[in-house]
C-alpha cells in the first residue's frame, strides 16, 4: 500500500511532489508552509492564523478576494493553520491548474503590496469572531488554552492555542505582517503536491514556470524547545456547562517518534468506539459519564496524550478519574489483550485505506505527501508509516503505555458548571483562562 | 527544465481555465427482493473498500403525536445487539472487521451505513442485517440509551447553535411533522416506553420503505445473492409514508431566547419555502448559490468581508419531501446583532426585484455548480450518498446527468421569478440568541414589532 509519486526540487528550494490519478478529471493543489503558531512568540500569539487569512485577501496582480475567480472555475479551496504548519488547497477541474499555480505563485511571490490597512482591520475582525464563535461562545470552548498552558511553560511554542490570546489579536500591527511573510512564505520554506488527473512532466513544468521566478528566501531554522512535569498540576475552571467534564493530559513523543504509533493504538483501546476499556466501564456498565475520548495528539516537538470524560448527572469528577486511573493501571500492569492488538492492526489498516481515497482536501492523498515531506523529508513514508501500526506488540503498547500514563505527572483539568465546584476533581486550583 | 523558466508568467491576467472533461455519473445496477429491498450496486474499485448505506424512507418526521424522538431513539437501539449478541458483543464483531459504522437520522430518513475493506464485505452486509432486520432492542439497552440522550439534551441547552436550530424548527413548524428536531424531548422521552421502540420497528424499518446501496470493488450479483440470504426473514409491510399534517403557526416576526453575556448572537432568519420535488428546483440552487450559498455570496461577502461581524454567513433551502424550510444563519458579534438582521433581511429582499443578480454574478453562481461537479463523486462513500438521494426523493436515473445543463438553463430571470415566489421578507421569521439585555434597544429599532421572549428552557 502506497501512494506513487515523483518528487523535484526547484532550484529556489521548493519542494514538488506529482502524484497522478485518473479516476476523476480534477486535480488537488496542495501547498504547505512550514510555519505554524510555534513560531509565534509569547505577547504575539494568533498571527500565523491572522496571517492565513489575509492570504484570501488579494496579492499584487489580483489585488481581490481568492474565491471568487476559483469558485468560478469549478474549484474548492481552503486553508488551515496549526501548531506546526499552514496549508492552503483547491480542488480544480483539470482545466483549471493553470489558474490555480498563477493564484498560489502570486500570493507566494508577490503577497505584500495587497495587504492594506483597512483588509487588515478587516480580517482581525473575522478572526475574533471565530474566535467567538468557536472557543469563548461554546461549552468547554476554553478547555484547550488551560490544557496547554498547564502542560507547557509559558515559553514553550506550544504554550498557546492557534487562535491566540485576545489582547495579542487587539495589539498586532500591520507592520508585523510584513516581517512575518518575509521570515516564513517562500519557496524554501514550502512544498507543494499536485495530486490528480495530470501528467507528471507537464505537472513540474508547470510549477517551474509560475514559482520557479520566486527568491528562495532563508532557511527557517527548526524550533526547539523542551517540557517537562513534575507532579499532577490540578485545575479547575468554571464555565456555563451544565455537565462537569474532566480532562487529562500528559506529554508525550513527538510525531512519527518512537512510542507514538503505541500511543496512538493504547488511546484507541482505551477510549475510542463502544468496544473501548473506558466506554465499556464509564458509559455501559457503571453509567458514571455521559462520553469518553481519548487522542495521542502527535505534534512536531512533542505530543501529548488526553482523555476527556463529560460526567452523567448525579456524578463528581472524582468518581470518573478513580474509574480512568483504575483502567490506565490495569492496562499498563497486564497489557492489552491479543483481540485489541487484532483489533487495532485491521483498524489502522481500514483507516489508512480510507486516505487513499480523496486527492486532495485536508487529509487527501496531496496533503498526506506534503505531511510525510515536511515533517520527514520522505514522502515515500505512506507504506513505513502504516508499518509502524503493525509491528506494535502486547508488551511494547504495555512498555510504553507505563512510560507516559504517569499518574504522577500529569495535568488534571476540571470544567465545572458556575458554583458547582465541589464537582470539580478534589485539590484543583482556580485556572486563569483568557 | 531551465528552458522554461525563461518564458515569462503574464501576471497581468488570470489564464482562462480549460474546457471541462466530461464525467459521467457511475451507473447504478438494480435489483428488488420478493420483500421489496431494493439492491443499488455500483461498481467502483479506486481502492478495496466497499461502502453499504441502508436507506429507509422514514425518520423523525414519522414520530407519533407526544412521541417525539422516538424514530431517534429507534435507531440508536439497531445496533445495540441482536439474537444472542449483546451490544458490546455486536461492536466486537464490528471492530474485528475494521468497520466503520454510523446511523443517522433526519427528518425524512434513517440511515445505516458500514464501510469496510472489500475482503470483509460479505461479514459486514450479514452484520448490517443483523443491525436492521432483527434488532434485540432489549429494555435494559432501551434505558441506558433514553438515559444518554436525556443527558444530551442536557448538553444541548448550553449549546447556542443547537437551542437556535430547534426553537427555530419549533417556530416555523409548530405541530407539523418538521417542528421538532429529531432527538425529542424531554417530556417526550421521559413517556417513551420500550414497546414503543419494538412497534415503531415493525411499522417503520421495513423492507418496502428500504433501498441498500452498495458502492465499491463488488459486483451487482454478488451483493444481491448475499443480500437475499441474510434480509431473507425481513417482512412486513410497515405503514405508509408522512404526508403534510395540518397548518403552520404564525410566529412572530422577531423572536429571543435570551443568553445573558454571550459575546455573540446566533442567528436565524427564515421560512417554509419548498419540497425537493419543485420544479423551480434548479433555479432555486443557483438563486441560493449567489444569495447565500458559497464563500462570495452576497450575504458572506457582506457580513464577513465587508463588516466584520462575523466568521461566516450562509443560507440554504433545505429541500425535504414535504415542504422544507429556508434558513439564513451566522453567529454575529453581539454588538452588531440589529445590523446583521437589517442587511440579511435587505438581501433577501434585495435579491427578489430591487437588485436582481447581475449577468456575472449568475455566470460565477453557474459555474461553480457545473465546473467542479465531478468532485462531488470522487470516493465510494460520496457516490453512495448521490444514490441515496435518487432513491429518498425518487428522482430519475439520469438526474446527475440532466443536472449540469439544467443548472446551465437557469436564467437571472428565472432567479428573480423563484424567489418571488417561494420568499418573502413579510413573512420572515427572525430569532436571536443571545444577550438581550444588550440588544433589546436595538432589536426594537428593526421595525420587526416588539421581539418575544421565548424561554431558554423550553429547548
Amino acid at each position: 500500500m502506497n501512494i506513487s509519486f515523483t518528487k523535484h526540487t526547484l532550484a529556489n528550494g521548493l519542494d514538488v511532489l506529482v502524484h497522478e490519478d485518473h479516476a476523476c478529471p480534477i486535480v488537488a493543489v496542495n501547498l504547505w508552509y512550514h510555519v505554524g503558531s510555534k513560531n509565534e512568540r509569547p505577547g504575539h500569539t494568533g498571527f500565523a492564523h491572522l496571517f492565513e487569512h489575509l492570504m484570501f485577501e488579494g496579492s499584487q496582480h489580483h489585488d481581490r478576494g481568492y474565491f471568487q475567480p476559483l469558485q468560478g472555475a469549478g474549484a474548492t479551496l481552503n486553508g488551515s493553520t496549526n501548531a506546526d504548519r499552514t496549508n492552503y488547497w483547491e480542488v480544480v477541474p483539470s482545466g483549471a491548474l493553470d489558474l490555480a499555480l498563477w493564484m498560489e505563485s502570486d500570493r507566494m511571490g508577490y503577497l505584500l503590496p495587497a495587504v492594506t490597512e483597512a483588509k487588515f482591520a478587516n480580517q482581525r475582525d473575522v478572526v475574533m469572531n471565530e474566535r467567538r464563535q468557536n472557543y469563548e461562545n461554546r461549552p468547554y470552548g476554553l478547555a484547550p488554552m488551560a490544557l496547554l498552558a498547564a502542560l507547557f511553560p509559558p515559553d514553550h511554542p506550544y504554550h498557546w492555542t492557534t487562535i491566540g490570546e485576545i489582547a495579542d489579536l487587539k495589539a498586532v500591527q500591520l507592520d508585523e505582517v510584513h516581517a512575518f511573510f518575509r521570515r516564513y512564505y517562500h519557496p524554501a520554506n514550502a512544498s507543494i503536491a499536485l495530486a490528480g488527473d495530470i501528467d507528471r512532466e507537464q505537472a513540474l513544468a508547470l510549477v517551474e514556470r509560475y514559482f520557479g521566478e520566486i527568491d528562495a528566501g532563508d532557511r527557517v531554522e527548526p524550533v526547539g524547545a523542551s517540557a517537562s512535569l513534575t507532579h499532577d498540576v490540578r485545575l479547575r475552571f468554571e464555565d456555563r456547562v451544565e455537565l462537569p467534564r474532566l480532562y487529562l493530559a500528559w506529554l508525550s513523543p513527538a510525531m512519527f517518534a518512537e512510542g507514538d504509533a503505541e500511543l496512538d493504538l493504547a488511546t484507541d483501546l482505551l477510549a475510542n468506539g463502544k468496544t473501548s476499556r473506558l466506554y465499556r466501564r464509564l458509559v455501559f456498565d457503571e453509567r458514571l459519564a455521559t462520553d469518553v475520548s481519548a487522542s495521542q495528539n502527535s505534534r512536531e516537538i512533542t505530543g501529548y496524550v488526553q482523555i476527556t470524560a463529560t460526567a452523567a448527572p448525579g456524578h463528581a469528577l472524582a468518581e470518573l478519574e478513580r474509574a480512568i486511573f483504575e483502567e490506565i493501571a490495569r492496562l499498563t500492569a497486564d497489557g492489552p489483550t491479543d483481540e485489541e492488538i487484532d483489533r487495532g492492526r485491521i483498524q489502522t489498516e481500514t483507516q489508512f485505506m480510507f486516505r487513499l481515497q480523496t486527492v486532495g482536501g485536508f487529509g487527501g492523498k496531496s496533503d498526506q505527501l506534503n505531511a510525510y515531506n515536511v515533517f520527514l523529508k520522505d514522502p515515500a513514508y505512506f507504506g513505513r508509516d502504516l508499518a509502524r501500526y503493525q509491528v506494535v506488540t502486547k508488551s511494547s503498547l504495555q512498555e510504553v503505555a507505563g512510560r507516559y500514563l504517569d499518574p504522577a505527572r500529569r495535568v488534571t483539568l476540571s470544567i465545572v458548571p458556575h458554583d458547582r465546584t465541589a464537582l470539580a476533581a478534589p485539590d484543583s486550583d482556580p485556572a486563569v483562562v483568557s | 527544465m531551465s528552458a522554461i523558466r525563461t518564458v515569462k508568467i503574464d501576471r497581468t491576467r488570470l489564464p482562462e481555465p480549460g474546457p471541462t472533461r466530461p464525467f459521467p455519473f457511475p451507473s447504478i445496477e438494480k435489483s428488488t427482493l420478493p420483500n421489496g429491498l431494493r439492491i443499488w450496486t455500483v461498481t467502483h474499485t479506486q481502492v478495496p473498500l466497499v461502502a453499504f448505506t441502508l436507506l429507509l424512507r422514514r425518520g423523525a418526521s414519522s414520530d407519533p403525536v407526544g412521541m417525539d424522538g422516538l424514530a431517534a431513539v429507534t435507531a440508536d437501539m439497531l445496533d445495540e445487539g441482536s439474537g444472542e449478541r449483546s451490544a458490546i458483543e455486536m461492536h466486537e464483531a464490528l471492530a474485528r472487521l475494521g468497520a466503520q459504522f454510523d446511523t443517522d437520522i433526519g427528518s425524512d430518513a434513517t440511515v445505516a451505513s458500514v464501510s469496510v475493506l472489500s475482503r470483509f464485505a460479505e461479514r459486514a452486509l450479514a452484520l448490517l442485517s443483523d443491525i436492521v432486520a432483527r434488532p434485540a432492542i432489549r429494555e435494559s439497552d432501551f434505558a441506558r440509551v433514553r438515559q444518554l440522550r436525556l443527558h444530551r439534551l442536557t448538553q444541548l441547552r448550553d449549546m447556542p447553535g443547537a437551542v437556535a436550530d430547534r426553537a427555530f424548527l419549533q417556530l416555523l413548524y409548530g405541530a407539523h411533522p418538521y417542528g421538532h428536531s429529531p432527538i425529542g424531548s424531554e417530556t417526550s422521552l421521559a413517556a417513551m416506553h420500550v414497546d414503543d421502540v419494538r412497534a415503531f420497528h415493525v411499522r417503520a424499518i421495513r423492507p418496502s420503505a428500504a433501498t441498500l446501496i452498495a458502492v465499491g470493488d463488488c459486483d451487482h450479483a454478488g451483493i444481491a445473492r448475499l443480500a437475499a440470504e441474510t434480509f431473507a426473514d425481513w417482512t412486513g409491510p410497515g405503514d405508509a409514508e408522512v404526508t403534510a399534517g395540518g397548518s403552520l403557526p404564525h410566529a412572530a416576526r422577531l423572536n429571543v431566547v435570551p443568553r445573558p453575556h454571550a459575546p455573540q448572537s446566533e442567528l436565524r432568519i427564515g421560512q417554509v419555502a419548498v419540497g425537493r420535488d419543485s420544479p423551480d428546483y434548479h433555479a432555486l440552487v443557483v438563486a441560493n448559490t449567489i444569495l447565500g450559498g458559497q464563500f462570495v455570496s452576497r450575504i458572506n461577502l457582506n457580513l464577513r468581508e465587508d463588516k466584520g461581524l462575523t466568521y461566516g454567513a450562509r443560507s440554504a433551502f433545505d429541500f425535504r419531501r414535504l415542504s422544507g424550510p429556508f434558513i439564513l444563519q451566522a453567529s454575529v458579534q453581539t454588538t452588531g446583532t440589529a445590523r446583521a438582521i437589517e442587511e440579511s433581511i435587505g438581501e433577501i429582499a434585495g435579491i427578489r426585484g430591487p437588485h436582481p443578480v447581475t449577468a456575472e454574478e449568475l455566470e460565477l453562481g453557474i459555474a461553480a455548480l457545473t465546473r467542479g461537479y465531478a468532485r462531488s463523486f470522487e470516493t465510494g462513500e460520496q457516490i453512495g450518498r448521490a444514490a441515496m438521494q435518487l432513491a429518498l426523493y425518487d428522482l430519475p436515473d439520469d438526474y446527475y446527468e440532466q443536472f449540469v445543463p439544467r443548472i446551465e438553463r437557469v436564467t437571472s430571470d428565472d432567479v428573480s421569478r423563484v424567489m418571488q415566489c417561494h420568499l418573502d421578507p413579510a413573512r420572515l421569521t427572525t430569532l436571536v440568541v443571545g444577550d438581550f439585555d444588550v440588544v433589546r434597544e436595538e432589536l426594537g429599532r428593526l421595525g420587526l414589532g416588539e421581539p418575544v421572549v421565548l424561554s431558554p428552557d423550553a429547548f
